[in-house]
């Protein structure tokens, strides 16, 4: 086996779904569960094709499905923050939204392909010859899904909105009553959970596939709503978690594909039984860090 | 500004109203959407709230066909509901059915063609068992490991997925399917088939427990012991252990009685309307019943309601799929927007709105 | 005269109401898997079946139901249509056989044509399509391109359709290229592009540089055109992968026979049949070749395409043995439909187990 291409199969594979697992992580650091994954991230994979392909610009496609999702996200927002109704419910629902406006939405979009995509890579990047085609010859999400995740464990251990964010999802009461905006806060969350979801949707769209199909996430949201959990909740964690996932399922097709006699269903059902064997392990040795107000509603009563 | 201000008890009016309130918003907004689509709005309503129930060419068959369809989302909401009293969130309820339908079915069919009415009850539980022990797996590591439920009863429904694969292509593939997959079909093994119990009523067995499962969630909410002690557990847990709630006993119950009832229902259907265990039979019921579960408030009576609403707009969507030629994404959509509705009118039930003239944060 | 004047126009009404009702004209109903624009299956089933309205005009009525779930639900929707007075009712997947079986039982007025399935009934025909008549083509060009002597085939479930459409393959490849191996990915999907991409990758990765697939999206194609290898239109022509990495396609052209079981229901003439036709009878299409391919070889496959079309050649001739080494078919022998439709082996040179 080629580790020059299983780490570069790798990294595409699990582009997608640590892009939604690090934004849904902010959203539970806040203390909010959004099970809407699937569905931000199946609304970003259409919006971000659609647009793709009508302006000519994968990047301008990446753009506007963050938008999109964001937006989307906002419903969720406004029915468990205001409305305060059950995350859990809420979440499902949205999951259900999504998967019936994006079909609606790509229908026109069906059978098209999206331009210039190869143009995605930075230049220079690529180009560098010691690290080789491993590490430098991707697009430029793969690095800013990177990039997000250094961000966001810089922004929660060292600016005073990081803490105030962590604050408001251990103890939403004490929050509240320190004098901060509990809701503000957590519908900021929810957004940029919602942004990078469907920039994970647009990477599944517009680069590992490339097309747009009806449903064609399968599932990658319900992924990366695991992994945040596998991770407890940490930014390395998640990233090793994405990582983790995604070489599992690559190198169990791989495995095949050699020719190897383990038998098949037991290698397709490896990336579950082996994130179930980490999920133990993780928590057998005690470590969660759950935020403490994870799923609970919020209302200010005074 | 407005202000939200928490009622000491839920309303009784809105608790009646509000369904009403959603699915008249439901109808509205869908409208517009059906409108938009190029479709008479007014019709594709009629079509999927009024054809089904009254429609003189279908209603006979459509209307016992709710119950087909609602029995099952009713048998696995209320399992899944007295978990979610507790605070335990098994949203795994799709592995619990296949498993329990891929047991019963194992079970049923190592005896064929026995002709004894002995073996539907034994299939029934075992179905029942095989969802149960599915759901051991995330209470055993939850009260062992502590880790997460929801995400190892999700993880696990794929796993159970690719164990009906296996099973529908493989073990329990039909011997006289000619290599096809999927097993053989109930409908024409007739003591084991779950047929309707009175023609033309949709009432299975499936239907028939369903009902009971209402009733004995009912009377263990709110008549038993154990009732109260899942209440507790799930509204003031720390109360809960200074009363000696052991919450792994909590924890073993309300998996056990979920994968149970998802066992079970699986078992039915698979004996019955799906009638063979095949690669995709399950078709979504475990996680559309986490929805039902939730329109009904994760009250016994209410998730009767809700199932029952639920299947009049699958049927409904069907028939204004057939009509009207309806893309299928829009009753999808449509259902949603129901689910989104409910929930956000959810509000005024527990709390009283009121207008305020300023913010006060 | 007065009185008269009125009979004949209140005949003339009612002659108009009739025609209002549309009740003359036949209603042909249509049943899929998955929604009509999944670029493969369902879609080209639904595209046959618009082709088939076109031919008939206004003189049918076509009444569509998509991403209809195999089991329970499939028998509640074809009661229903059957119920709105559908005449004829095709159920474009295999799941829908058993369904479809009793549903046909209830009504023995509608006429029901299932696809792929193995049961008939007076009211149930069956009609599938000699897929591994094409493969025998793609299989042979597969061999030819190669360059690693490496060929990938992504299957969905191991079922008897499948394993024929491995084998045809990997037969014509070797006899395009003796030292061909053939690499099987197994999916558990028909239809999940990110699936099938990453499938793609991983039979890139392991050397190979032609692909097959067996299931419905154009997602191998959209990772092949990336990686500069070749692969086949599958179901659909997939032209917008042409020149490359498309080479060419094995088609699922229905509109034929959909046009002629319309046509026998409007005739009066209709009877419960098994169709299994292939490439002679149009079912099955090939794609244009296009690429790169050696003029040798478009000579070649287009006079297997000839050959198989006339019946002259058969793709599962003798001399053949199974994976094991057994003996299966003689010299010159031709493997009969029996062993065919329940094809549960792999011939002799194909690495791996079949799963279960």
């Amino acid at each position: 086996m080629d580790p020059v291409l299983l780490v570069a199969s790798i990294m595409v594979s699990a582009t997608p779904i640590l892009l939604a697992a690090i934004g849904e992580m902010v959203v539970e650091k806040s203390g909010v569960l959004n099970l809407g994954v699937e569905g931000m991230m199946i609304v970003g994979a259409v919006m971000g094709f659609a647009i793709a392909v009508s302006s000519g610009s994968p990047v301008l496609g990446f753009l506007g499905a963050a938008i999109a999702s964001a937006v989307f996200s906002l419903a969720f927002g406004l029915l468990t923050q205001y409305l305060l109704s059950n995350q859990v419910a809420t979440g499902l629902g949205l999951t259900l939204v999504g998967l019936g406006l994006s079909a609606l939405i790509g229908s026109n979009y069906e059978g098209q392909r999206a331009p210039s995509l190869a143009k995605l890579d930075i230049p220079g990047l690529g180009d560098i010859p010691t690290l080789g085609p491993m590490l430098f010859a991707h697009d430029f999400v793969v690095y800013l899904s990177l990039a997000l995740v250094a961000a966001v464990w810089a922004f929660l251990k060292y600016t005073r909105a990081g803490l105030i964010l962590r604050a408001v999802g251990e103890d939403h009461e004490s929050a509240h009553a320190l004098g901060y905006k509990v809701v503000r806060v957590r519908m900021m969350a929810i957004a940029f959970g919602g942004a990078c979801a469907g920039l994970g949707g647009a990477y599944v769209s517009l680069v590992r596939v490339p097309q747009w199909t009806e449903g064609m996430t399968a599932g990658a949201g319900w992924i990366a709503l695991a992994i945040v959990v596998f991770a407890s909740w940490r930014p390395l964690g998640v990233l090793i978690g994405a990582y983790l996932f995604g070489g599992v399922t690559v190198i169990q097709l791989n495995l095949q594909a050699a020719g190897t006699t383990v038998p098949v269903e037991l290698l397709s059902m490896s990336p579950y039984l082996i994130t179930i064997i980490v999920l133990v392990i993780i928590s057998a040795r005690g470590a969660h860090g759950a935020p403490g107000s994870l799923g609970r509603p919020f209302h200010a009563a005074s | 500004m407005i202000r939200l201000e928490k009622r000491p008890n839920p309303s009784r009016l809105w608790t009646a109203l509000t369904p009403v309130l959603a699915v008249v918003l439901t109808m509205l907004v869908g409208g517009i959407m059906f409108a938009l689509l190029g479709k008479p709005p007014l019709e594709a309503i009629r079509t999927i709230f009024w054809d089904p129930l009254f429609h003189p060419q279908f209603a006979g068959y459509s209307r016992p066909q709710l119950l087909v369809k609602a029995g099952p989302l009713i048998l696995i909401a209320i399992g899944l509901s007295v978990g979610f009293r507790a605070g335990i969130w098994n949203i795994g309820a799709e592995g619990q059915y296949i498993m329990g339908a891929v047991c019963g079915a194992a079970v049923g069919l190592a005896f064929y063609p026995a002709d004894t009415w002995l073996l539907f009850p034994l299939m029934a539980i075992a179905g029942a068992l095989g969802g149960w022990a599915w759901a051991m797996i995330p209470a055993f590591l939850k009260t062992r490991f502590g880790t997460n439920e929801i995400l190892v009863s999700l993880m696990l429904v794929y796993v159970a997925e690719n164990i009906l694969a296996s099973a529908s292509a493989g073990w329990l593939r039909n011997p006289e399917g000619m290599g096809f997959p999927g097993s053989r079909n109930f409908k024409q093994w007739a003591s084991v088939y779950n047929d309707e119990l009175v023609i033309n009523t949709g009432m299975h067995w499936g239907v028939v427990a369903a009902f009971i499962a209402v009733i004995a969630a009912y009377v263990l909410m709110a008549r038993h012991i154990q009732g109260f002690n899942i209440r507790l557990t799930g509204e003031a847990p720390r109360a809960a252990r200074f009363s000696g709630v052991s919450p792994a006993r909590i924890i073993f119950l309300c998996l056990g009685i979920s994968g149970a009832l998802a066992g079970m229902a699986g078992l039915f259907e698979v004996t019955g309307p799906a009638g063979q265990i095949s690669i995709d039979f399950n078709s979504g019921y475990g996680f559309t019943a986490i929805i039902v579960a939730f329109l009904g408030r994760l009250n016994p009576f209410g998730i009767l309601l809700a199932g029952l609403l639920m299947a009049l707009t699958y049927i409904g969507g069907e028939l204004a799929q057939l009509m009207l030629g309806l893309p299928g994404a829009s009753i999808q959509l449509f259902q949603g927007m129901l689910l989104f509705f409910l929930l956000a009118t959810d509000v005024f039930t527990n709390y009283r709105v009121r207008l305020t003239g300023r913010e006060v944060a | 005269m007065k009185r008269r004047t009125l009979l004949a126009s209140a005949a003339a009404l009612s002659l108009a109401a009739g025609a209002g009702f549309a009740q003359d004209v036949p209603k042909i109903g249509f049943v899929y898997v998955g929604p009509v624009n999944d670029g493969g299956w369902s879609q080209h089933h639904h595209e046959s079946a618009m082709k088939m309205k076109e031919h008939f005009g206004d003189a049918i009525e076509l009444i569509e139901q998509e991403s209809v779930p195999e089991g329970a639900d499939a028998e509640r929707v074809l009661t229903q249509m059957a119920l709105s007075g559908a005449d004829l009712i095709f159920t474009t997947s295999f799941g829908y056989m058993d369904p479809t079986i009793n549903v046909a039982a209830k009504f023995p007025d509608v006429k029901f044509e299932h696809a792929t399935g193995y049961k008939q009934a007076p009211n149930v025909s069956v009609y599938s399509a000699r897929f591994y008549e094409g493969r025998a083509i793609t299989g042979y060009l597969a061999g030819a391109m190669t360059k690693t002597n490496k060929i990938g085939y992504i299957a969905s479930f191991p079922i008897p359709e499948v394993i024929r459409g491995i084998n045809s393959s990997y037969i014509h490849a070797k006899k395009a290229n003796p030292d061909v191996e053939i690499a099987v990915v197994w999916i558990s999907t028909w239809f999940d592009p990110a699936k099938e991409a990453d499938a793609t990758q991983a039979l890139l990765d392991q050397g190979a540089d032609v692909v097959l697939a067996h299931t419905d999206s154009t997602a191998p194609l959209a990772v092949l055109e990336k990686a500069g290898a070749y692969g086949f239109g599958q179901a659909a022509d997939m032209e917008e992968y042409k020149p490359e990495p498309r080479i060419s396609s094995i088609i699922d052209d229905w509109a034929p026979y959909y046009i002629e079981r319309v046509q026998a229901v409007i005739d009066g003439s209709w009877e419960s049949v098994n169709t299994w036709d292939g490439i002679g009878a149009g079912m099955v299409g090939i794609g244009e070749f296009t690429g790169p391919i050696p003029d040798d070889v478009v000579a070649t496959v287009t006079q297997m395409k000839e050959d198989i079309a006339s019946g002259a050649y058969h793709p599962f001739t003798g001399p053949l043995n199974k994976q094991d080494g057994s003996a299966w078919l003689a010299e010159g022998e031709v493997a009969d439909d029996g062993t065919l439709a329940g094809m549960s082996f792999y011939v002799e040179g194909v690495t791996g187990d079949i799963p279960n």
